[in-house]
């Protein structure tokens, strides 16, 4: 066992060295599996990011519903103190239509034109903020559906439509991140394979030579998926520096647009699982495609 | 030890290489296989070493029939022969030691073990001290007593040599003839293969001689080729069949 786990060290070490021999090669492929391990990277951070940001928007999702005119301003707080009390709703805030007009005459400078009605046109207003886990568009349009019904409400504004586009759009690009995963996995594995099997052609000597002294397939194959793990855990790693550099690059001007929205929203990196996910995905690619790539091309060679 | 049993090889292209081949090797015996190029000679070691396999007959090497041996089992197999070539087939970018090393490495000695049964080796063909040197910069006849001790380090009991002597001027050959020698005095059955008709003159082993692809004569040891066209009678059992 001893022995075993030194021979696996050190032909671990040993393929690490061989391809420090051949540095240039070695980083250009790293660097083309690095790249297209950044894009799926890059791509779930843009829908974790926008996830993130939309799911701020969600919650901010309340309802405005209007009472009719006239209504007391006590009728108008009993009416809160009912919505209040339904358990998909968190908070309710009333503003009665003189807070509203003295709000509207400050903001609006239309002071003078205001003092000039006999009456305030304006209705009390609720603002009704649904519970953290009742924010799906189905159960807000269930509860506009009943502020709705209830007899001094005149108007209930809602909108989840853009909320709803967004999710939409953020599924399929979910889709399509997958798809062009496994499209790029594909792709990081025919690159490992290539390389591995120009890496065989090489060694062809060496491999007959090992099989003559009665090296296993197994044996002969071991160097070969070492260097295919490095070159994965490699590329994950160029990857994991490329995302660094993408959200480096984009976090400013992001926060920018953020900031003209008036959100606090500030771009997020990769967490420590998503970038173990990524380091291991590269290793696990790298090493299949080694692995496919060694057991089709080292079978051919046998001493003659 | 080796034992050959009606055996035919005949090649993809038609060539046929070994053709109703019969021959008993005892265990601990030395035996040279001569022969012109193209005899059969090469093709006969490749049989024993499962490079290639026997179209039809049996062959029994160390109480294995070769027929049985799967794919997979190949190298386990070989593991039990040592071979040494003619163009000593070393690896140029490690050093003698490693070289050396590689039987053993596969084998799963471990590192200590190595060290002192590579040394062992190198010392038996007297290059102990040019573990670090790599092949090219060792003589051709370095380079082959390195390939000996590979052959040697993890103590096969068969040693096959495929013209071991060729590049090597008679000195050298003498030289690792002895080598043989050496190793035969310690119980394992060496087979060798070559034309260096200097060689056979100075070694009276038993010598086997091929001629297309059969045995045509085989002369047991202690008897000079003159000798054998005089007294008959010495022909040895088991080479009846191939004459």
């Amino acid at each position: 066992m001893g022995a075993w786990l030194t021979r696996h060290a050190q032909t671990s070490i040993g393929s690490l060295g061989r391809l420090s021999q051949h540095k240039l090669a070695t980083l250009l492929t790293i660097l083309v599996i690095g790249i297209a391990l950044a894009l799926p990277a890059c791509l779930h951070l843009l829908i974790d990011n926008a996830q993130n940001a939309t799911g701020n928007w969600n919650r901010a999702v309340d309802l405005t519903v209007f009472l009719k005119r006239p209504t007391s301003v006590e009728d108008a707080t009993r009416t809160a103190d009912r919505i209040r009390k339904r358990r998909d709703v968190s908070n309710v805030e009333l503003i009665t239509a003189d807070a509203a007009l003295k709000d509207f005459r400050r903001d609006s400078g239309f002071g003078p034109a205001i003092d000039a009605l006999n009456d305030n046109p304006l209705p009390h207003t609720l603002v009704v903020t649904p519970a953290a886990e009742f924010t799906t568009a189905a159960s807000l349009e269930g509860l506009a559906a009943d502020l709705r019904g209830m007899p001094s409400v005149d108007v209930v504004q809602l909108d989840t439509a853009w909320v709803n586009r967004l999710n939409a759009i953020l599924d399929t690009v979910r889709s399509a991140l997958v798809v062009a995963a496994a499209l790029l996995a594909l792709g990081v594995m025919v690159i490992v394979g290539n390389t591995i099997r120009l890496d065989i052609q090489n060694r062809r000597t060496e491999i007959e030579v090992t099989k003559l002294v009665g090296g296993s397939d197994a044996f002969v194959r071991r160097p070969f998926l070492y260097n295919g793990l490095w070159y994965g855990l490699g590329g994950g790693l160029i990857a994991w520096i490329i995302t660094l550099a993408v959200i480096g690059v984009l976090r400013e001007p992001i926060g920018r647009v953020a900031g003209l929205y008036g959100s606090a929203f500030e771009l997020g990196g990769l967490d420590p699982r998503a970038t173990l996910i990524l380091l291991g995905s590269g290793i696990v690619l790298g090493w299949l495609g080694s692995y496919l790539a060694a057991s089709r091309h080292l079978r051919a060679i046998e001493p003659t | 030890m080796i034992r050959f049993d009606h055996v035919f090889k005949r090649y993809p292209n038609g060539r046929e290489a070994l053709s109703d081949l019969s021959l008993e090797i005892e265990s601990g015996e030395v035996v040279f296989l001569t022969g012109h190029s193209g005899a059969g000679k090469s093709s006969l070691l490749k049989l024993i070493s499962l490079i290639e396999r026997p179209t039809r007959g049996q062959l029994i090497v160390n109480g294995q029939n070769v027929n049985g041996v799967k794919r997979s089992k190949v190298p386990a197999f070989r593991r039990q022969i040592g071979m040494v070539f003619q163009d000593h087939k070393l690896l140029h970018d490690r050093t003698i030691f490693d070289n050396v090393a590689l039987p053993l490495i596969i084998a799963g000695v471990g590192t200590k073990e190595i060290g002192k049964r590579v040394r062992a080796a190198l010392d038996q063909v007297g290059l102990l001290g040019r573990e670090n040197s790599v092949p090219l910069e060792l003589s051709t006849g370095e380079q082959q007593r390195v390939g000996i001790a590979r052959a040697v380090v993890s103590k096969p009991p068969v040693l096959i040599a495929d013209e071991p002597t060729g590049n090597l001027d008679p000195e050298l050959s003498l030289e690792v003839m002895n080598i043989f020698r050496r190793f035969n005095e310690v119980g394992v059955t060496v087979l060798v293969a070559s034309h260096d008709l200097y060689l056979l003159e100075h070694f009276p082993v038993r010598r086997v001689r091929l001629e297309g692809g059969r045995i045509v004569d085989d002369i047991p040891a202690g008897v000079s080729a003159g000798e054998k066209l005089v007294d008959p009678a010495k022909f040895m059992t088991g080479s009846e069949g191939a004459l």
